[in-house]
């Protein structure tokens, strides 16, 4: 069941990811629809952040191509906006919320130049709609879980993106701040912004995606939530039937094998 | 101190020099290590240190002067090199990064120690002065030497101002400054680029054995006082350039000390009373606030124990305790009882009679709240959480302390103001 759109945001051909010769993502053929909340879904180990940081050129690709609104990623940066895994940093890192915020205007600004005081109202304003406008001046190493996850989207919103890639935004968060993130969706949603979620509780997945994609190793299935999350589709996801696959990536690794003829 | 005055003045020209020059680079090198520091890089600052020395050496035997632009060129070069093989060693053996900065620099600084050995048995004069940059000696930044160093500093110093956004970006998150097209790589280069030049400015005055130091430590002591990047990478500079000053003064008395070990002396002792006497992160400051809790707990306590005598005589809170009607209750340690009574006094929640102690109306509504609390959150832990009720007071003991009057009005709200706890006792509210 893999569903393919027309005039796509993001398209995947062919894309396969090795970490130490090892793949972790498998020939990913995939085409996403415009201004849907889509879910990343699978099991620990499934690729799924891999996926998110290959399409943002994080990770080098072994094969494939990736084309976001029909571009390469270069051409259309300003229009992306990723949210790492907030374990990914130093919490204690010496800075306020609004420092971390006024980061997402960085690449409007390029290289060298100051944030201006335009950038400090939009990066207040997007403080306020995560509701953390009070905690401005805030160290960052006295947030909490969910108020950690609230800056970075907040950081994210500063960016003014079309496209958001949210590596696990509610891993380690509050029921509130939970809420608070799936209402900011559902707006971005509506405003015609596409963002892509890695996810990985299949009871919330139902209820907070329009579109869900299914990824173990290889991508199992893509579509809308309803023709997608079905027990049989979920089995194939999380069922043990890929342990041949597992093992013939181990055996790559262990003799730093070429993934491709050509490495 | 005559001495003291005449180097302060800063009458005498070379003083002048001496003392510029070593509060320039060692500000820049605690500028630049800031962000070492920051981003967890301060180990390859010492390798860096340690693996100019065979550049210098080599500077030497090829060019035979001790001319500081040559020294410096072979101490960029070699320090360079040290870091591109760290880099690979790490990228592409199975060896680990603290191991790989382990093995670089001990060969690189047992090269450095060879061919220095060399050259000071090789009997050319110009080589008299070179061994001082193994510990330092500021005394000597004068002239040429100044000029290339300072010129150096300054460079680092702009240079720090000019990429202070990115660099702190690519220090916090650098998946992030990737992910909006900064090139990260290349900002990197730069950042380790200007690492290396800060230990070269340093090769002089404090010497590579030791030069590390005055790159972590300041930012490292500066941490404690400050949650700000940029009032830190002042205090950084400022806690360099002081004991910068110092150690030219040190080697401006005593001309056969080395300066190095002096200056990362005081730049230390900043740093460990930092440790100790920093405000919020101090091992001092949290020492007194974990007293202060314990102080809380025991007065609070107190008045708890108060309030419930109280209660089992018949609701007479007003009458006297005796210290062994209180320990027959609960065993307190008899000298902190007293000291929590006798301060329980001065803040007037008790006052003294003639054989014990009483209540006054302000010590039984705290003595009332606390009981309430305590019992409360026994009745939210059996409710909300099932836990066993004999197993809830334990952790109520502690709870009643720290809970604030907006979760109280909560905890109320939720439990809907309940008349008993899990223990049959009633919940004293206020009326």
């Amino acid at each position: 069941m893999i569903q393919n759109v027309n005039n796509p945001v993001l398209e995947l051909h062919d894309l396969t990811v090795t970490y130490n010769k090892k793949p972790v993502l498998w020939d990913i053929d995939l085409t996403l629809p415009s201004g849907a909340i889509i879910g990343v879904i699978g099991p620990n180990g499934a690729g799924k952040s891999t996926m998110i940081k290959s399409i943002m050129g994080l990770v080098p690709l072994s094969s494939g191509y990736v084309k976001i609104f029909d571009q390469d990623l270069p051409t259309v940066r300003h229009k992306v906006s990723y949210v790492p895994q907030k374990e990914s940093v130093d919490w204690d890192f010496p800075a306020s919320v609004m420092d971390v915020v006024l980061m997402g205007r960085y690449g409007k600004l390029g290289l060298f130049k100051r944030p201006r005081k335009a950038d400090k109202e939009v990066a207040r304003e997007c403080l306020r709609r995560v509701d953390m406008e009070a905690f401005a001046n805030r160290q960052i190493s006295q947030l909490s879980g969910g108020q950690q996850q609230r800056v970075f989207l907040a950081r994210a919103l500063a960016q003014e993106a079309d496209l958001y890639f949210m590596d696990e935004p509610f891993a380690g968060v509050d029921a509130a701040t939970e809420k608070a993130i799936i209402n900011l969706m559902k707006t971005m949603s509506e405003q015609g912004k596409t963002v892509v979620v890695v996810h990985h509780d299949l009871q919330s997945a139902m209820e907070y995606f329009d579109w869900v994609v299914l990824l173990n190793l290889r991508l199992v299935a893509s579509g809308p939530v309803n023709d997608v999350m079905t027990s049989t589709l979920l089995q194939e996801t999380y069922g043990g039937k890929l342990t041949l696959l597992a093992e013939v990536g181990e055996l790559l690794t262990k003799k730093e094998f070429p993934s491709r003829e050509n490495q | 101190m005559e001495n003291l005055w005449e180097f302060l003045s800063l009458r005498d020209p070379n003083i002048r020099y001496v003392v510029l020059g070593s509060i320039l680079l060692a500000a820049s090198s605690a500028i630049v290590g800031t962000f070492t520091l920051l981003k967890k890089k301060a180990l390859v600052g010492d390798a860096v240190a340690h693996s100019v020395l065979p550049g210098i050496c080599l500077a030497f035997i090829l060019t035979g002067v001790k001319n500081p632009f040559y020294l410096v060129i072979g101490a960029f070069v070699t320090g360079w090199i040290s870091l591109v093989l760290i880099d690979y060693i790490t990228k592409h053996s199975k060896i680990k990064e603290d191991t790989a900065i382990g093995l670089i620099l001990s060969v690189f600084f047992g090269i450095g120690i060879l061919m220095l050995t060399v050259i000071q048995k090789s009997g050319n004069a110009a080589q008299s002065g070179l061994d001082h940059f193994l510990f330092g000696q500021a005394a000597s930044l004068v002239g040429q030497d100044l000029l290339v160093f300072s010129a150096i500093a300054l460079i680092l110093m702009i240079a720090v101002l000019v990429l202070f956004k990115e660099f702190a970006l690519i220090a916090f998150d650098t998946h992030f400054a990737e992910s909006i097209g900064f090139p990260v790589r290349a900002l990197e280069l730069v950042l380790t680029t200007l690492t290396v030049l800060a230990v070269v400015t340093g090769i002089q005055a404090i010497g590579v054995v030791l030069m590390a130091a005055m790159l972590i430590t300041p930012a490292a002591a500066a941490r404690f006082w400050t949650d700000k990047l940029t009032v830190m990478i002042f205090l950084a500079a400022g806690l360099g350039a002081f004991s910068g000053l110092v150690g030219a003064y040190i080697s401006y008395v005593a001309p056969a000390m080395p300066t190095g070990p002096w200056i990362v002396m005081i730049i230390s002792i900043i740093a460990i009373t930092s440790f100790f006497l920093a405000p919020q992160k101090g091992i001092l400051f949290r020492m007194i606030t974990q007293r202060k809790f314990q102080t809380q707990m025991l007065e609070e306590n107190i008045l708890k124990l108060f309030f419930q005598l109280g209660e089992r005589a018949d609701h007479k809170y007003f009458d006297t305790r005796s210290v062994d009607d209180i320990t027959r209750r609960r065993p307190f340690e008899l000298s902190k009882l007293q000291r929590g009574l006798k301060n329980l006094r001065k803040q007037g929640f008790l006052e003294a009679t003639a054989t014990g102690w009483v209540f006054t109306q302000a010590g039984k509504s705290k003595g009332q709240r606390i009981t309430k609390l305590h019992r409360l959150w026994e009745l939210y832990l059996t409710e909300y959480l099932k836990i066993a009720p004999d197993h809830v007071h334990e952790d109520a003991e502690t709870i009643e302390h720290i809970i604030t009057p907006e979760l109280e009005k909560r905890l109320e709200e939720q439990l809907q103001f309940p008349s008993m706890d899990p223990h049959k006792s009633q919940i004293p509210y206020q009326r």
